[in-house]
């Protein structure tokens, strides 16, 4: 046990690489042997990771469960990981949802190894990013959970496949480059890559580096981060490239896509822009919260304009994820200010913002999966040729029901703690903004509840007829997600509790 | 009782329903006789903790109970370091028990009488039986949630709780499909029904965020009760606006009324509820949903009027309250003298009678708008049911003759109903009378004549603007008194009297014991309901504290308010409007009822305004032009096609397209200058690794592109090798 506590986060790290070096090893066409060992592999860094959840001080400041090693010693750049109250939540995301998400590719034929392996391999990349303390090994595990994305959507996406995938790696790729010199940039002026070092001294530092100055490169490196995780949000009008990876991806693909990957872009403004840039921030914050609002809104108009379900749930991420970057903005604006008020205001904000990473991912997940359950039957996404499916699948229609009401923010489920909390905590700041942004939750609504009517409501399409009932295995995918959604609307306290402690330390 | 238990009681009040939700939907979905058992059985228990409560508040007094109110909360949600906490709990103050006193046994009738409406042993048992006892248990723990609140934001989680069921329920019929295209589905009114109140939520929560932002707090004591606070806020103003803190406040709270309790202009989606089954619109209608509106301004309506004192200037929530309430009830009374459907008249008259309780409020009648609330609850419930009965009946006629083509809702096919079925027929008159306002016997009378006697005041002795204001309440309110009595005249007398004028209302039967009991029980309170609201001064003379509403409820606010002396003008006025709107629809459709293919006598002689009535001032046709469309417009051309497609991908693929004519220049170059020089590059390329090594920054460089490059490999590597 002792083992374990003192090498948990490398263990849970390192546990879905070793799955997926198993699963190399065995032959391609025992696809039942490689599923389940898949899965089972995914439940070692869940198990962990709910280890680690219990295991996590919320009383203790900083980091827990540092694992140091050197590793590129002339850099100064070490393998550093560590855990805080937020990193420790978005853990626990990304482990909850991969076995789920390896669950839900049951179905997949083709390649079943290779997609097996890849899918552990973005497991490690995310879990990389959100426990790396190191500049250095952020950006590598950032780079390792593009990639295997990148050949999920292009070897198992749907028709227009190969569009979507370049757009996604070219965009992505483009933030990535801004990132990778801006990190360049920093280490050699600090002489390390270490994010808590970099956060003691990086914000007071007042030596430039190549003829430029201080404030100069400091700029430069804020809008160099600020693009690149503007983009993995995204934040309009840098989303683009998020409809079609959506559209196109695998059903576990779209799952992780919008659960995981997206909260990396948040996590990285929270991680890195806030305490390294904190002058930077400040000052743009209204920037970051306008366009927070334009994601908030257009997201939502987006979606209500769509006739292909996906595509419809995947506009809804950038509507949810503008709540995100609004909190995040409130934080950026006023955190640690003199003024109490405004101080409890910018934890409450950016405690909603962490929260709602967490929901998002839960209930996105579970609705790409829902619009996944119909795909496999019909083979269309087209809303206008659903109707009437509530007739042959009930119980499909009451897990879609209960999935898009946690989306909507319907109050008792999950969503509407942290919207409530990102708005009570912008309305000090952003009034304006904030009630803008009531135009895309109103939105919010009219497009689920139109997708809602669109599939299972009216008269039956006969050609639906035969279409069968959510499975067995269908429902251990969703059924846990809806259990969360519900805890955490009830008790929000269980995952709040530990958000908050962090948060208040960081901007309180 | 132990102290533990009573002050839990409060928070265990939406668990029941809560339950039987849960046990309906994951257990009992199947077997009809248990879902209905669980549902009703959980309304009993409700009833008998709404007993418990009530029993024990009456004991302890109103004032001790508004000072100490019976309940318990606990830490919900951590707000900022270790010792701030939102605290959510339920609690029952004297304004609680005025809601105990008819939620609970409204929605025991509304949930047993739906076990003969969803035709329950019968060969036309609903498809989805099960489903709707979930759904009601669900509604009933929304509004049991709401009523016990102990803070805004959990009053909020009812709230919406009961927007989703209401959505569902409405909804309830998904399939059904009508000949003509242009009259609204039941999904379609689901949708149009949640939307339209979700205007006013988006607001309310922007309302509830401002309030924690200057308050600190939700919890309705702390606020409430606490008159420096109040004070704060009256005195504050919003930058710019020129209006209190507490002002806009109350505005945006107010806004989620004005959709909860379809206040115009979002009044549009009430009617179309009809669309769900008939105990659904009585739950809608009279226990839950729409009572939630006003039940949320009358509990905010210390901040809502703060700076406010008796008889002095409104203040801007009470002004919008006022206007809006008073044409309301004017506004919806004359729609419902023009419709023909019968669950549609009481639709409007629903949504006029809220707005009588607004306006009261507006005038600062706080009492009056809860006693309103209390008396309206049952008996509009019972008209919903008896008109669920009367469909029902005439349903069995159907049935009988075959003819699935005559609308069953529409009061020109019924007529004579009165001898087929009197139990329906005598409970419904009771609950028209009680909506007219018969004065002395129903409890309706003594509700609106509070309302009135109040405004009147307010327009006599009022001062800045609270004159003016009490005299818009008092004439509209009289004016919509008297078409009230005239069309509930009307519709009791197309219904009942005279002779069946279709197959349908010939061969329609009482409906079943299950149905009628709930009838008795709503008729019963109908009447005696008003008894617990006789002024004290009734008539000028002293009888003493007869006025328990009064003594109890008005314990709710810091200053216990003074009822209005008995004034002779309201009282005949409002005997006077009644008795004129009954006359007159004696006169028209009691002494000569329409007879069998004759046209309504109301056509003729309102002319070409009764067209103008019948399409409801064609709001819809408004909202859906100027509103609905639009929306639609700029989601789907300009938002999503125009700005995402065309400017911003148009921008990405011009990017991409210029990227790659650079390229094929430079591949031009690499096949004419260097053709074939790759190993030539790869020796370039170790070389200059080896030259840049010792430069710490190339090594930077080195690392980050090399692992950049492995990555790459190795995912290649696994597509190429393994993807057979």
């Amino acid at each position: 046990m002792d083992f374990i506590l003192d090498n948990l986060l490398l263990l849970i790290l390192l546990s879905p690489l070793f799955g997926m070096v198993v699963i190399l090893l065995i032959p391609g066409d025992e696809k039942k042997l490689i599923r389940w060992t898949a899965f089972l592999f995914s439940l070692v860094p869940l198990a962990l990771s709910l280890v680690l959840w219990i295991n996590y001080d919320i009383g203790v400041p900083g980091f827990q469960f540092e694992h140091k090693a050197t590793w590129y010693a002339p850099l100064n750049a070490s393998f550093h990981l560590g855990v805080d109250g937020i990193s420790v939540s978005m853990v626990l995301l990304t482990t909850i949802l991969a076995p789920l998400a390896i669950l839900a590719s049951f179905n997949i034929k083709e390649r079943v190894r290779m997609y097996m392996a890849l899918f552990l391999l973005l497991e490690v990349g995310m879990l990389g990013v959100f426990m790396s303390l190191d500049l250095i090994v952020f950006f590598l595990f950032w780079e390792v959970g593009l990639v295997p994305m990148y050949f999920l959507i292009n070897q198992w996406g749907s028709d227009n496949r190969r569009y979507a995938s370049i757009k996604f790696i070219l965009y992505t790729m483009a933030g990535s480059l801004g990132l990778l010199l801006a990190i360049q940039v920093m280490g050699l002026s600090a002489g390390t890559f270490s994010i808590p070092v970099l956060g003691e001294i990086w914000p007071a530092m007042e030596k430039g580096i190549l003829g430029m100055s201080a404030s100069t490169v400091k700029a430069v490196g804020f809008w160099a981060f600020t693009v690149a995780f503007a983009i993995k949000v995204p934040i309009w009008p840098f989303h683009t490239w998020l409809p079609d990876a959506h559209t196109e991806a695998p059903t576990a693909g779209s799952m992780i896509l919008a659960g995981v990957l997206l909260k990396l872009g948040a996590y990285g403004f929270i991680r890195l822009v806030l305490p390294l840039f904190p002058e930077q921030a400040y000052q743009a914050a209204w920037i970051i919260g306008l366009f927070g609002m334009f994601s908030v809104i257009f997201g939502a108009y987006a979606s209500y304009g769509q006739t292909d379900f996906k595509r419809l749930i995947a506009y809804s991420s950038v509507n949810h994820m503008g709540f995100v970057v609004l909190g995040i903005a409130v934080a950026a604006r006023v955190g640690g200010s003199i003024d109490a008020g405004l101080a409890e205001s910018s934890v409450i904000a950016l405690n909603g913002a962490v929260l709602q990473m967490f929901n998002h991912g839960l209930s996105a997940a579970a609705l790409f999966f829902l619009v996944g359950v119909i795909y496999e039957r019909t083979h269309t996404r087209d809303l206008n040729k659903y109707g009437g499916l509530w007739t042959v699948m009930p119980a499909y229609g009451g897990i879609l029901i209960f999935c898009a009401m946690a989306s909507v923010g319907l109050p008792g489920l999950n969503g509407f703690v942290s919207e409530f909390m990102v708005v009570r905590g912008a309305w000090s700041v952003y009034a304006i903004y904030t009630a803008l942004a009531m135009i895309g939750l109103l939105l919010t609504g009219a497009y689920l509840l139109k997708a809602l009517r669109l599939v299972l409501h009216g008269s039956l399409n006969q050609e639906w007829k035969q279409v069968t009932e959510i499975s067995v295995r269908e429902r251990l995918v969703v059924y846990p997600l809806m259990a969360l959604m519900l805890s955490i609307g009830l008790w929000p306290r269980w995952v709040l509790e530990v958000i908050n402690a962090t948060v208040t330390r960081l901007v309180g | 009782m132990s102290h533990e238990f009573l002050n839990l009681l409060p928070v265990l009040m939406p668990v029941p329903p809560l339950i039987a939700f849960f046990l309906i939907v994951l257990f009992t979905n199947r077997v009809r006789w248990l879902s209905h058992t669980i549902a009703v059985l959980a309304t009993v228990i409700c009833v008998v903790f709404g007993v418990i409560l009530l029993t024990e508040g009456w004991h302890m007094g109103s004032h001790d109970l508004a000072h100490h109110p019976v309940g318990e909360s606990t830490l919900w949600l951590p707000i900022d370091g270790v010792s701030h906490w939102f605290k959510m709990g339920g609690m029952m103050d004297p304004l609680t028990m005025g809601m105990l006193f008819f939620v609970p046994i409204a929605i025991f009738c509304i949930v047993f009488y739906s076990i003969g409406y969803m035709g329950y042993g019968t060969s036309h048992v609903d498809k989805y039986y099960s489903r709707f006892f979930a759904f009601l248990s669900l509604f009933a723990a929304g509004m049991f949630t709401l009523v016990v609140a102990d803070n805004l934001l959990l009053l909020f989680v009812g709230w919406e709780v009961m927007g989703l069921c209401s959505y569902l329920l409405i909804g309830f019929w998904y399939d059904k499909n009508y000949k003509d295209p242009n009259q609204i589905t039941p999904r379609q009114a689901a949708v149009k029904a949640f939307i339209t109140t979700r205007i006013g939520d988006v607001l309310m929560l922007l309302g509830i965020a401002y309030l924690y932002t200057q308050a600190g707090t939700l919890s309705f004591s702390e606020i409430l009760r606490n008159e420096e606070m109040l004070h704060q806020l009256a005195a504050a103003t919003v930058p710019g606006l020129g209006i209190s803190v507490a002002g806009l406040i109350g505005l945006l709270l107010f806004a989620g009324t004005v959709g909860k309790s379809a206040q115009f202009p979002l009044h549009v989606w009430l009617p179309d509820a009809m669309e769900g089954p008939t105990p659904v619109s009585a739950m809608i209608h009279s226990a839950a949903m729409v009572s939630a509106g006003v039940y949320m301004v009358v509990r905010m309506f210390p901040l809502l009027s703060a700076g406010w004192h008796h008889n002095g200037p409104p203040t801007a929530p009470m002004v919008a309250m006022g206007l809006i309430g008073a044409f309301t009830a004017l506004f919806a009374s004359t729609i419902a003298v023009a419709q023909n459907d019968i669950k549609r008249v009481l639709a409007y008259s629903t949504i006029a009678q809220l707005g009588y309780m607004i306006a009261a409020l507006g005038v600062g009648a706080f009492i009056a708008a809860a006693f309103h609330l209390v008396t309206h609850a049952f008996f509009k419930a019972l008209l919903f049911l008896g008109s669920g009965s009367v469909i029902h009946g005439m349903e069995h006629g159907a049935h009988h003759t075959h003819d699935h083509d005559t609308d069953a809702q529409d009061m020109m096919n019924m007529g004579g109903l009165k001898s087929k079925m009197p139990w329906t027929f005598w409970t419904f008159l009771i609950g028209g009378m009680a909506l007219s306002g018969l004065p002395l016997i129903t409890a309706g009378f003594w509700s609106k004549d509070e309302i009135l006697a109040e405004s009147f005041t307010a327009m006599i002795h009022g001062e800045g603007g609270m004159g003016v204001l009490g005299a818009w309440v008092f004439i509209l309110l009289a004016v919509s008194a008297a078409l009230t009595a005239f069309y509930t005249m009307r519709q009791i007398g197309l219904t009942f009297i005279g002779k069946p004028r279709t197959k349908l209302a010939e061969h329609a039967h009482e409906s079943t014991w299950t149905m009628i009991l709930p009838l008795v029980i709503l008729a019963i309170f109908a009447v005696a309901a008003g008894w617990l609201g006789i002024p004290d001064d009734f008539l000028g003379i002293e009888w003493g504290e007869i006025n328990t509403f009064h003594h109890f409820v008005g314990a709710a606010l810091i200053e216990h308010p003074a009822g209005v002396l008995f004034n002779w003008i309201p009282l005949l006025t409002s005997i006077l409007v009644v008795g004129l709107g009954l006359y007159g629809g004696y006169l028209v459709y009691w002494q000569r009822p329409v007879e069998e293919g004759a046209p309504d006598p109301i056509v003729e002689r309102l002319g070409p305004t009764h067209e103008v009535l019948k399409n409801k001032y064609y709001f819809d046709e408004f909202y859906d032009k100027y509103f609905i469309e639009p929306t639609k417009y700029v989601a789907a051309k300009i938002v999503y096609e125009w700005m995402d497609r065309k400017i911003i991908d148009g921008f990405l693929h011009a990017v991409g397209k210029g990227t790659e004519a650079v390229a094929h220049r430079f591949r031009q170059f690499d096949t004419i200058v260097i053709n074939g020089g790759v190993d030539w590059l790869k020796d370039r390329f170790l070389d200059f690794a080896q030259a840049i090594r010792s430069f710490q920054t190339g090594k930077v460089q080195e690392y980050l592109w090399h692992s950049l490059i492995m990555a790459w490999a190795f995912a290649v590597l696994l597509v190429l090798v393994l993807s057979r």
